[in-house]
């Protein structure tokens, strides 16, 4: 069970809860999270990834473990804490805009 | 008693004020998608409880919203606003050529007879249209075909911002374009050609009678003569007689022909206002003095429509999706500001009150006129 965290405005558009709880296949890496994700909240499809080529928007970073993991591949393995549960995959709204 | 709905998008938010046949009294909604830029929302007209709205965000990009029950509650629907094949290149502002690339949906347009239908102007400048009440969203490709390689973004962005239906027409459309121009279609989007002849653009463009390139406003025509419309361009005011064939200037005595909205009279169709602004340069209206301009001959001769509306010191400006109009006897006149206000009139625009003060800065103001 993989935590994820998303920001304010994600969680009042798919209705969520702070944070949510999914069920990520091995391995479990970003893109596996993020399509799961979209697969239980609609509505997020396009919000956090670009539809088309599914890179994540400019504004959006994941971060997790204090690590900024934006930049990661998105077939990179999360970190153990992640995947165990400890520690929260966050979607965040990047600081921009004033 | 009839009634009157006023949907207003802001920067950080959609509101709904609402009004018996009177409107002298309004109930303001609480902020719907709140912090979220709300570029346009709009009714369909054969059933006005059947609401869209565009919701945009630089982070996280573009949601379509729908209200089957008039704006109480509402639905997300379809926000996939995928370009028809390779989506080929415009220019950019360095001269080369760029990568059409989808931003958000300024503008969207419910059909004349069908609420499923709706058609949405894009950024980068496209038309897409739903049939299924905005599940799904096709675009209408062969308007770029119409020398959209030549198409660069304005400073707001290369936007297709006014859609223009005709009810007695319904293979006709018109839409118009920043910084690009009108386009017209008769066969139902299959093909468009630009429909920009008589306009001049001396300080924009190095041919001032470009066929397409033109920074056009806003369009507006009244639906009992859908042939003669009306353009608030980004200087000059405009009329067209034969349906875009050919434009001529009717900016008359305006203290000033840049502006962005432009709308017509519910009842009469040769009457019609604008909002001029003092340039290009200074978006603020001249001499500090908010102002509606009427003309009722169809532009030429303009007078300045002032009771209600602040007269000194006042610096903002009204976008041009943000003016409209009510059909009520007499015609109800609307606009909202970038400073939050939106302003009524119940009489055609001789007089004016401030409906909602301090709502942030407006986008877009549409009217419904309910039964």
């Amino acid at each position: 069970m993989i935590r994820v965290v998303l920001p304010c405005h994600l969680r009042t558009l798919a209705r969520a809860d702070d944070e949510v709880r999914i069920e990520v296949g091995r391995p479990a890496t970003q893109r596996a999270v993020l399509d799961a994700l979209e697969a239980r909240y609609p509505v997020l499809r396009g919000t956090i990834r670009d539809h088309a080529t599914l890179r994540r928007r400019p504004f959006i970073r994941f971060f997790a473990c204090s690590e900024d993991l934006s930049h990661e591949s998105p077939d990179a393995r999360l970190p153990e804490a992640v995947l165990t549960g400890v520690e929260p995959f966050l979607i965040v709204g990047a600081m921009a805009g004033g | 008693m009839s009634g009157i709905r006023v949907l207003v998008g802001t920067r950080k938010g959609a509101f709904i004020l609402t009004s018996d046949g009177n409107r002298e009294r309004w109930e303001i909604s609480a902020p719907q998608f709140t912090g979220w830029e709300i570029y346009h929302l709009k009714g369909s007209p054969v059933d006005p409880n059947r609401l869209y709205a565009s919701q945009t965000s630089g982070w996280f990009g573009q949601v379509i919203q729908r209200s089957d029950d008039g704006g109480k509650t509402w639905a997300p629907v379809g926000n996939e606003f995928k370009y028809d094949g390779v989506p080929g290149t415009h220019q950019w502002y360095d001269g080369t050529q760029h990568p059409w690339e989808f931003k958000r949906v300024w503008h969207l347009e419910p059909s004349l007879t069908d609420p499923d239908t709706v058609f949405a102007g894009a950024e980068d400048a496209a038309l897409f249209r739903t049939t299924d009440g905005g599940r799904t969203w096709r675009e209408l490709p062969a308007l770029r075909a119409a020398k959209g390689h030549l198409w660069q973004p304005g400073a707001g962005g290369m936007g297709l911002h006014t859609i223009l239906l005709d009810a007695a027409r319904p293979d006709r459309i018109f839409v118009a374009i920043s910084a690009a121009g009108v386009f017209r279609t008769d066969d139902g989007g299959a093909t468009w050609r630009p429909a920009n002849r008589g306009l001049k653009s001396p300080f924009e463009l190095p041919d001032p009678d470009a066929e397409v390139g033109h920074c056009v406003h806003r369009i507006a025509a009244h639906p009992s003569r859908p042939d003669v419309l009306f353009m608030q361009k980004h200087w000059d005011v405009m009329r067209s007689d034969d349906a875009g064939d050919s434009w001529h200037e009717v900016s008359g005595n305006l203290p000033s022909d840049f502006g962005f909205p432009i709308d017509v009279h519910a009842h009469e169709p040769d009457t019609i206002y604008v909002v001029p602004i003092k340039s290009d340069s200074e978006h603020i209206p001249p001499e500090g003095k908010l102002r509606v301009y009427r003309s009722r001959t169809g532009g030429n001769e303009w007078e300045a429509l002032t009771k209600g509306l602040p007269q000194k010191d006042c610096y903002v400006n009204v976008l041009r999706d943000a003016m409209a109009v009510d059909s009520l006897e007499p015609c109800g006149v609307y606009f909202g500001t970038t400073g939050g206000q939106v302003y009524a009139s119940a009489d055609s625009g001789d007089s004016w009150i401030p409906i909602v003060r301090d709502l942030p800065a407006v986008l877009s103001v549409e009217v419904q006129t309910l039964p």
